[in-house]
């Protein structure tokens, strides 16, 4: 009976922790399903949201403003910081590549990571700030079927719905909207969306303001789990697996991926670790994706492309 | 006026796909190596300036040369090849690390008996050597889903080669010889019995090592197999139905790919640092050649040297010029300012010249062929 | 071209097979009526397809196809738009591979032959698209068609100077005979993404050569060209089959060319077979008509 509580535990957490890492892994499936790019930076912006944030509400609450107050003023800072940086990316970076290939535009986002850590350190500091925005105690569920019962942190509840709200919204918008069936267009051609009308520039501007909000977003969760501070930007990093696993193009298929790697990831350390050394969720995720490349090269919910020469 | 073409004629096949065609250029290039191999031994030797301390040779030549060679692999990999690859780092892991395994004497017990299997300690430059022959076949190993994958799928397969050896040779103990830091200590390099032990020594090996592979590497990269490895990146479908394999394209790339990173950080742990740890070769070392080979030119190999000297040039830069200026800069700041400029320089090549510092220097010398002639 | 007795207008008595390495009797055209494919050559089919059923993503693409190419003949697959014109060449190549039917090659069954098998058994093509490497000047595109025959391994390359070098200025020597052949030696050191789109062509059309093919497909080779270009591009087909002995099947939209070119014709039409024969019959016929050729109605 204890084993089985720890399992339901462990899953439990792991589900929990996946769909965090779904929240940075939408940031990606936007901006993708919008210009083709992949967008390296994301982890980056998740790290200059939770700065402004976080360095403006503790700036404001000393100088004597209320906690609400200094929160909120501070949500408005970051987002707006987000959406300036986005303005700056279309311009200076983007709008210059157009039609480039993937490659390029995935080095240039690389380049525009750098500039991004470095910057926002630079601006805002580099230590560890911690962030207080969602209840981090934990409940005790099921205490009579499992003794001791199950361990629940709320913040990774809170997180849980947050991506579902996140999920419904942006379906809808790609689904059911015109601005979400230009962005469709703007991926798959972009000289050609251009030539039928269709505002590249702004399209971009708009699809990047709204991954650094989503960014701004995942911040406050993951700010509140570990402080924000650089390692966060490894984050980036930890939602490639989650993208493979789910399709880089697909909202739903983003929080199945982050669900099977958080889930896979928390069972394979408590149960596998111990025999072959510990440290295992470093590289499991990434190896569950390659053997999901292996068997499926687009991915679980990635579209085929049929070779046509 | 100086730097044209006209009046040289090639009057065989042989003389047209020679590495430089221009007399001019085999001038440079036979100066260069002169200097090289001549020079900056003699005046590191007599003490001379600018090499009248170690510190030219041990912090700027030395790890220009073996990344460079790193570069020239990745090159290889990614230039040539178009497969996208975010794991070099483990590769040199593995170069360095199985050298030093090789170095040291290998005792792997086997189940039949309890001696198993026992290698004594080979020579360090067969060590290192071997050290490349194994990162060749991991390279092979992990290039078998390139056949199936392509493009940004390939390089977060890649990322997994990545972690997975920094983990193994952060856990696994056999590998460092089980010591409690985890760091090593390579073997003491000699050759043919002559001990390599001043900077100057390790200086000669690094640049043979590193001519000799630019020489072999440049040798593929305009024969038969270079061609197959362009058209594999170029299109891959057509490459295939004319007749090339894609299979052994691709794994031969990686292969030499490997080999030749495994070999570069082989020479990074023995001839550079002396002693690492897993940390020398993680992620940021990836990228790290990444973006040399961006920087200097995918596709080139001179480029691989641009690459490589710039980047680790700018850092001193970046460190000496503020405090020329009489700005006192804290290293975390100039860590940010690294960060910032390095970013903006890959965009800014990326806009203006995705073909790299490579590309640039070769506009340069078009319009050198006509200096001082406007046109 | 062929004038009004079908005899050969152009004299090709004095060109050299490109790379054959050796001088050769070339052929010359007999006087009085032009040659047949039924009449010139007696050697048989060099490939055979029947009942092809070919369908991917839901697409019916071939349905129910059966035709040969005889060995030595030009051979046109000609049909509207979307007939499946390109996807028989792809299955000819084996790029794809049919779910119905028989594909015999040189006597011997092969529906799964993989594009890399084709390509070393003697089958080449060119591409409706121009599917030459960007990034590589015109020679390295041709040098590539070489790749087959080269026999040096990896340590000998990367030492080059010996064997490997012998082998690369032997096949240099290969390439630009066919360079020569297709007049584009002045480009040849440029970037081939540089390059108009006839040129681009053309230099394809020698990479497909430079494999020694003995069959060559060949998909709108004279798209996009103009009167002069197209003019070009015919001689040389016309030379590679008569001078060469490479069996040719073509895709091609200009009746014109097709009429004149081809020893028999394919017409294709929405996946099915419609008409085969020489061009006096397909031309005639009312099917074809109706679907391509046009009638007055």
């Amino acid at each position: 009976m204890i084993f089985i509580g720890q399992l339901v535990e462990v899953l439990l957490g792991g589900l929990l922790a996946g769909v965090l890492y779904s929240l940075v892994a939408f940031g990606f499936v936007l901006i993708y399903k919008a210009s083709r790019v992949f967008n390296f930076a994301q982890g980056a912006m998740v790290l200059l949201a939770g700065l402004a944030l976080v360095r403006a509400s503790n700036f404001l609450s000393s100088s004597g403003a209320p906690l609400w107050l200094a929160t909120l003023l501070g949500l408005m800072f970051a987002g707006a910081i987000m959406v300036a940086c986005a303005w700056l990316i279309e311009r200076l970076v983007l709008r210059q590549l157009i039609n480039q290939d993937g490659l390029t535009l995935f080095m240039a986002t690389i380049g525009v990571t750098f500039i991004m850590e470095g910057a926002s350190q630079l601006v805002f500091g580099s230590d560890v700030y911690p962030l207080r925005f969602y209840p981090t105690d934990s409940w005790f569920l099921f205490e009579g079927a499992f003794p001791g019962g199950v361990l629940v942190n709320k913040l990774d509840v809170w997180g849980g719905l947050i991506a579902g709200l996140l999920v419904a919204l942006l379906a809808v918008f790609f689904s059911r909207t015109k601005a979400g069936r230009a962005l469709r267009a703007v991926a798959d051609d972009h000289a050609a969306a251009q030539s039928i009308g269709i505002p590249i520039g702004w399209i971009w501007f708009v699809v990047w303001s709204a991954a650094g909000l989503i960014a701004l977003v995942a911040a406050t969760v993951w700010g509140t789990k570990l402080g924000v501070q650089y390692s966060i930007t490894f984050l980036a990093l930890k939602a490639l697996p989650v993208l493979i696993i789910g399709g880089f193009t697909s909202i739903p298929g983003a929080i199945i991926g982050g669900l099977i790697v958080g889930a896979g990831e928390k069972l394979a350390e408590v149960f596998l670790g111990p025999q072959i050394g510990g440290g295992i969720e470093y590289w499991f995720a990434y190896v569950v994706a390659l053997f999901v490349l292996l068997v499926r090269p687009q991915g679980l919910f990635g579209e085929r492309h049929i070779a046509r020469i | 006026m100086l730097y044209r073409e006209t009046g040289q004629f090639k009057s065989s096949y042989a003389e047209d796909i020679a590495i430089f065609p221009l007399y001019q250029d085999r001038v440079a290039i036979k100066l260069l190596l002169l200097a090289a191999f001549l020079l900056i031994p003699f005046l590191a030797k007599f003490q001379i300036w600018p090499l009248s301390t170690d510190y030219l040779l041990r912090a700027i030549l030395i790890p220009f040369l073996v990344l460079s060679l790193a570069a020239i692999g990745v090159n290889v990999l990614v230039g040539y090849c178009g497969q996208v690859s975010l794991g070099s780092g483990a590769f040199m892991a593995i170069g360095a690390y199985c050298a030093y395994k090789f170095g040291t004497g290998i005792h792997l017990p086997a189940f039949w008996s309890e001696a198993g299997i026992s290698i004594p300690p080979i020579s360090p430059l067969l060590a290192i050597l071997l050290g490349g022959a194994m990162s060749a076949v991991a390279g092979i190993l992990f290039g078998i889903p390139s056949l199936r994958i392509k493009g940004l799928y390939l390089a977060v397969a890649t990322l997994a080669a990545q972690f997975f050896f920094d983990w193994v040779f952060l856990r696994v103990k056999w590998f460092t010889n089980y010591t409690p830091s985890g760091s090593v200590n390579a073997p003491a390099l000699s050759l043919f019995g002559y001990e390599l032990s001043t900077s100057v020594d390790r200086y000669c090996l690094c640049l043979a090592s590193v001519t000799l592979g630019a020489f072999c590497v440049k040798n593929l990269v305009r024969g038969n197999i270079g061609r197959q490895w362009m058209a594999i990146r170029d299109m891959d479908i057509a490459a295939e139905l004319m007749g090339i394999r894609p299979y052994y394209a691709k794994l031969s790339a990686f292969a030499v790919s490997s080999f030749v990173i495994g070999i570069s950080g082989a020479l990074w742990g023995f001839a550079h640092l002396g002693s690492w740890e897993p940390l020398a070769f993680s992620i940021d070392r990836s990228l790290q050649l990444l973006f040399m080979v961006i920087i200097g030119g995918m596709g080139s190999i001179a480029g691989s040297f641009l690459g490589a000297g710039f980047i680790l040039i700018l850092p001193i830069l970046l460190e000496t010029v503020p405090s020329q200026f009489g700005l006192p800069v804290s290293t975390e700041v100039i860590a940010h300012l690294q960060s910032i400029t390095f970013g903006g320089l890959i965009c800014l090549l990326l806009i203006k010249e995705p073909r790299g510092f490579a590309r640039l220097i070769a506009l340069f010398r078009q319009k050198i062929r006509l200096w001082p002639f406007p046109h | 071209m062929r004038d009004a007795t079908g005899r050969d207008k152009m004299n090709i008595a004095n060109v050299k097979r490109p790379y054959r390495g050796r001088e050769e009797e070339v052929f010359e055209p007999e006087p009085g009526d032009g040659a047949r494919a039924s009449d010139k050559v007696t050697a048989g089919q060099i490939f055979r397809l029947e009942n092809i059923g070919l369908s991917f993503g839901g697409v019916q693409a071939l349905r129910d196809v059966s035709f040969d190419i005889r060995k030595g003949e030009i051979r046109a697959i000609i049909g509207p738009n979307g007939a499946g014109k390109t996807s028989m060449l792809n299955v000819i190549n084996g790029f794809y591979h049919p779910q119905r039917g028989i594909v015999e090659f040189k006597g011997k069954r092969r529906n799964s032959m993989g594009p890399y098998f084709a390509a070393k058994e003697g089958i080449a093509r060119t591409f409706q698209n121009v599917a030459l490497f960007k990034g590589m000047t015109t020679l390295d595109n041709i040098m590539t068609g070489r790749a087959l025959k080269a026999r040096q391994g990896l340590l000998s390359q990367a030492i080059f100077y010996g064997p490997a070098r012998r082998e690369e200025i032997m096949h240099r020597e290969a390439v630009e005979r066919i360079i020569e052949f297709l007049e584009i030696e002045h480009i040849r050191k440029a970037t081939v993404e540089k390059l108009p789109y006839g040129l681009q062509k053309r230099v394809e059309l020698g990479r497909a050569l430079a494999m020694e093919p003995e069959l060559l497909l060949l998909d709108e080779p004279m798209a996009g060209m103009n009167l002069e270009e197209k003019q070009d591009m015919c001689r040389f087909i016309l030379t590679i089959n008569r001078s060469f002995g490479t069996t040719i099947a073509l895709i091609e939209h200009d009746i014109g060319v097709v009429l004149d070119l081809s020893d028999r014709i394919v017409v294709l039409d929405h996946g099915q077979k419609i008409a085969d024969g020489s061009p006096q019959e397909v031309q005639r016929d009312e099917k074809v008509l109706e679907a391509y050729l046009g009638t007055v109605h």
